[in-house]
This record gives C-alpha cells, sequence and structure tokens, in this order.
C-alpha cells in the first residue's frame, strides 16, 4: 500500500508531539513506540499506558432482530449478554475457520456494538451488513469512533485525576461498559482492554478524542503514565496470550486448535460455521496453537519453522505464529502451532531460527496472570 | 541523530561503524541503527578469532524486542577478536554503541578498503536524505 492511502487518527499530532515513531499498520500511520518498547511495557504492568486504537473498527447494528444477526454471525452466545455488557468472540466462516475475533457490546436489546480489527475492517463490515440485509438496520461507525485504551493497575486513579462525573469507573464489573464523561468529554468507557492488565477502553467522537487524550496524558503524568504504542502493546498481548489476527489466527486456522473453544458455543443454536466447529470438536484436533519459551539462545518470530529435533534429519512439525522476548516474564517467548502429540507442557523441540535450530519448549499460558 | 556521528570513524549505509586503528578495524553498529532497533535484547556473533569475514556479508545478528537485523562486515579480512561482553550484556548496544558495543575487530585484507566507506560528514548527508 503506497503512503498516500495511508490514514491518520485524529490523535496523530498528539502522537508526534509525544515524539512517537509512526510506521504503517493495517492502513494506518499508528505509533509503534515513543520513549521504547521495554519502558512503555513496564509502565502498563506498573503505573498505567495510554494507547490510540482508534484504528479499530467499530459496527452498529440495530432494530428488533439486531441480537439475532449479531448470535448468528459470532461463535459466542450473544443472548447471555445484559444491557451494558459485552464479550470477547470470534466470527467465523462456513468452514469454521476464523474471519476476525471480536468485541460485542450489547447496549440494549436492540442497539449493538462490534469491535473489529482495523485490517478485517472492510471484510467485517461486507459480512455483517450481508447478515442484516432485511433483517436490522448495519451502520459502518468506525470513521466518527475514535478509541482510547487506558490499561494498568493505576489507570481507575487516571480515570479519577481526569475527572468522571456520577459513579467512579471502577465501579465497572469486567467486560461491563456505559456511558460517561471523562474530563468533560461524552464518552463510552468499557472495563476491558489487551494488556493483562486491568483497565478501560473509551469510544468517543472522533473529534473529541485529542481532548480527552490529553487530559489523560497531564492526569496521569504523576502517576507514571506513559504513552504506548503498537510495539508494546504487542509483548504485552503475547505476555497474557492475547490472539493476534493475522498472526496467531486467520482463515485458515480455526477456534478451536487456536485455545479460542471457550468462545464457540455449539449449544447455542444455529449460527455461521457451527457445522464445521461441531465436526472439528468431534475429532482429535491434529494441532494446537502452544504457548512456548526459548530454552536456547534465540528469539521465535512469526513464520519461523518448528522442528521436532535439531539435526537436519528433523522434521517441520509446525509453524511460530508470535515470538518476542517478553520484558515482565523475562524471557524470548512465543506461540506456535504444534501436533497435538507434542503439545504438552515441557516438551522440547527447536525453533528454525533462519537456519540455526534453537531449542525450545511448551509451557502453560498465560506468560504473565496479573497478582488480583 | 547526525549530530553525534564521531569524526574519526567510517560508515556504511547498512549502518554498521569502521573505526582503523594499528592493522585493525574495529566494527560497531551506528547510533542511528540502535534508534531504529529499539531494546537490543540478543547479539550474536557467529564469527570467532581467525574466521574470514566479506564485505557485505553477514557475521552475525542482532534482536531487539521487536526485530532481527544482520550485521555486516564493512570490509574484508580476518577476526582478530569478538567482543564477548555483548553475550550477557546487550543492553550495552544501547547504552554505548561506538565504545562498550563494539562487536569484531578485523584484520583487514586491503588496508586501502576502509577509505572507501563513507565519512561522517557523508553518512550524516546518507541518513538526511533516506530520512525524507
Amino acid at each position: 500500500m503506497s503512503e498516500a492511502q495511508l490514514r491518520r487518527t485524529s490523535l496523530y499530532e498528539r502522537h508526534l508531539e509525544l515524539g512517537a515513531r509512526i510506521v504503517p499498520f493495517a492502513g494506518w500511520e499508528m505509533p509503534v513506540q515513543y520513549t521504547g518498547i521495554v519502558d512503555e511495557h513496564q509502565a502498563v504492568r506498573t503505573a498505567a499506558g495510554l494507547f490510540d486504537v482508534s484504528h479499530m473498527g467499530e459496527l452498529r447494528l440495530s432494530g428488533e432482530y439486531a441480537p439475532y444477526v449479531v448470535d448468528y454471525v459470532v461463535t459466542n452466545d450473544a443472548k447471555k449478554l445484559a444491557d451494558g455488557q459485552a464479550m470477547y468472540t470470534c466470527a467465523c466462516n462456513e468452514r469454521g475457520t476464523i474471519l476476525d475475533d471480536l468485541i460485542v457490546y450489547r447496549r440494549t436489546q436492540d442497539d449493538w456494538l462490534i469491535v473489529c480489527n482495523a485490517s478485517n475492517r472492510e471484510k467485517m463490515v461486507a459480512h455483517f451488513a450481508r447478515a442484516a440485509k432485511d433483517h436490522c438496520s448495519f451502520e459502518d461507525q468506525s470513521d466518527a469512533t475514535a478509541l482510547i485504551a487506558l490499561q494498568g493497575p493505576r489507570s481507575f486513579e487516571v480515570l479519577a485525576g481526569a475527572g468522571t462525573e456520577g459513579a467512579p469507573l471502577s465501579a465497572l464489573k469486567s467486560f461491563h461498559f456505559r456511558d460517561a464523561r471523562i474530563a468533560g468529554v461524552r464518552c463510552t468507557p468499557s472495563r476491558t482492554g489487551y494488556t493483562g492488565e486491568d483497565g478501560v477502553e473509551i469510544f468517543c467522537a472522533w473529534e473529541d478524542a485529542p481532548t480527552l487524550w490529553g487530559a489523560l496524558i497531564e492526569a496521569g503524568r504523576p502517576l507514571g503514565l506513559r504513552p504506548v504504542g503498537l510495539g508494546a502493546r504487542d509483548t504485552l498481548r503475547l505476555e497474557a496470550r492475547l490472539s493476534l489476527y493475522g498472526n496467531d489466527i486467520d482463515e485458515t486456522t480455526n477456534p478451536i486448535e487456536a485455545g479460542l473453544g471457550w468462545v464457540v458455543k455449539v449449544e447455542k443454536g444455529d449460527f455461521i460455521g457451527r457445522a464445521a466447529l461441531m465436526e472439528i470438536k468431534g475429532r482429535p484436533l491434529p494441532r494446537k496453537l502452544v504457548g512456548f519459551e526459548m530454552t536456547g539462545r534465540g528469539v521465535a518470530r512469526h513464520g519461523y519453522p518448528l522442528r521436532d529435533g535439531s539435526d537436519p534429519t528433523s522434521r517441520e512439525v509446525g509453524v511460530c505464529t508470535s515470538g518476542s522476548p517478553a520484558p515482565t516474564v523475562g524471557k524470548n517467548i512465543g506461540l506456535g502451532y504444534l501436533p497435538t502429540a507434542m503439545a504438552d507442557i515441557r516438551r522440547k523441540f527447536f525453533v528454525d531460527c533462519r537456519g540455526k535450530f534453537v531449542e525450545a519448549a511448551v509451557v502453560a499460558t498465560p506468560f504473565y496472570k496479573r497478582a488480583k | 541523530m547526525t549530530e553525534k556521528l564521531p569524526a574519526d570513524l567510517r560508515y556504511t549505509k547498512d549502518h554498521e561503524w569502521a573505526r582503523p586503528g594499528a592493522g585493525e578495524i574495529v566494527v560497531g553498529i551506528t547510533s542511528f541503527a540502535v534508534e531504529q532497533l529499539g531494546d537490543v535484547t540478543l547479539v550474536n556473533l557467529d564469527v570467532k578469532a581467525g574466521d574470514v569475514v566479506v564485505a557485505g556479508k553477514a557475521f552475525g545478528t542482532i534482536e531487539s524486542v521487536k526485530t532481527l537485523s544482520d550485521l555486516y562486515a564493512p570490509v574484508s579480512g580476518k577476526v582478530l577478536r569478538v567482543n564477548g561482553d555483548l553475550t550477557d550484556k546487550p543492553e550495552l548496544v544501547n547504552e554505548d554503541c561506538y565504545g562498550k558495543a563494539w562487536m569484531v575487530a578485523i584484520a583487514p585484507s586491503d588496508p586501502k578498503a576502509v577509505e572507501a566507506l563513507l565519512d561522517a560528514p557523508a553518512y550524516g548527508e546518507y541518513l538526511k536524505a533516506a530520512a525524507h
């Protein structure tokens, strides 16, 4: 994609002021880092971090039949949601492989918001629009909607400092949301995230994002808050074993082998991909997405082959889907698909790091879990 | 970033530096390269004393949190020493890329080869041009 076609969020100028390095990502010019990936990563684990994720897609379905349309498209059971509640889910195709991973928000019985990955926006707009046709209203609200994530143990102190109206947002339960005003800006904070830390993701109008962002940066400064780019977003989510679409999951993988069977509710009634997923669940799984740590010297990266031995006659048995040094864990970690027979904890295998076969071992995930 | 380029070094377009000395060229990576890499977590020098390196060919790799890069020999020759400190202290690259984080010392097969590399002003111009 040429640079002329890249888009900017309403926070682009703020990122430059904060010294961000900008990179192209999913058609957008986004900050990859400000002060450094490790510094930003540690700030989120120990204090707070602020992320611009306005590039993500926001789709709205409304009308009497909206809940049925949503429930037919996603694999998780949307009927279980109450007003003001959200859930993580996959949307699959008829083959049971993953079109996208999403968060579904039920505002009311007939008003639903879907957040999809930026890289999948056009695909998911078409997919939901097709499902909604003749049944309920559909609107792509992505261009009008900004999304700011505030993550880390001091997030709610930052929010209090920025000034919120009404009940403290710390009263929000996990995967719940409500309308609010933060620093005078009308917005919708949701107690969700992509870092393994507590915090909120805040929707607001595209043009209001700079005001909200500025207020949170100011309120957070004395508390150790940092702006955080895509680089640390990736290390944080990997330590928490949260899937990244395009890396760990895509249209060649199904939720069961990806460890996302918990969002597939085949008993809930019909939905797209149900028959295929029932069949997948009824058979032994050929492969599984596992977490591993490097026991030899090397860093596994996306796309590196996994092997069952270190000699040239060993077999290629899988592929690394994500890999990186993990700042909090203090090891080089990764995710990858291995044959089920090799997926047991402590199982040794080798990562082909550009021709160097480096030893690794399957470990339990998440790699990092915050103290409650 | 260009104002800090040591004047006594020569540079490559792959962002290595070369320090000419008595019968040897000491090699490392530039502050620009370090800035691009971010936090360095692993330095793999795939050569030992006595090995032959070829100009433009990789003698090792460097890993940061985000990415992996090759390390290219600026000149051909025989490796005299490698910096073993980097094995356990890759962070030296972030702290002191022109000093403690030197990588290899090479006895050049052609003593004049280093003069063909960019000098500090020329490398500075190259960085400026690359930024646009």
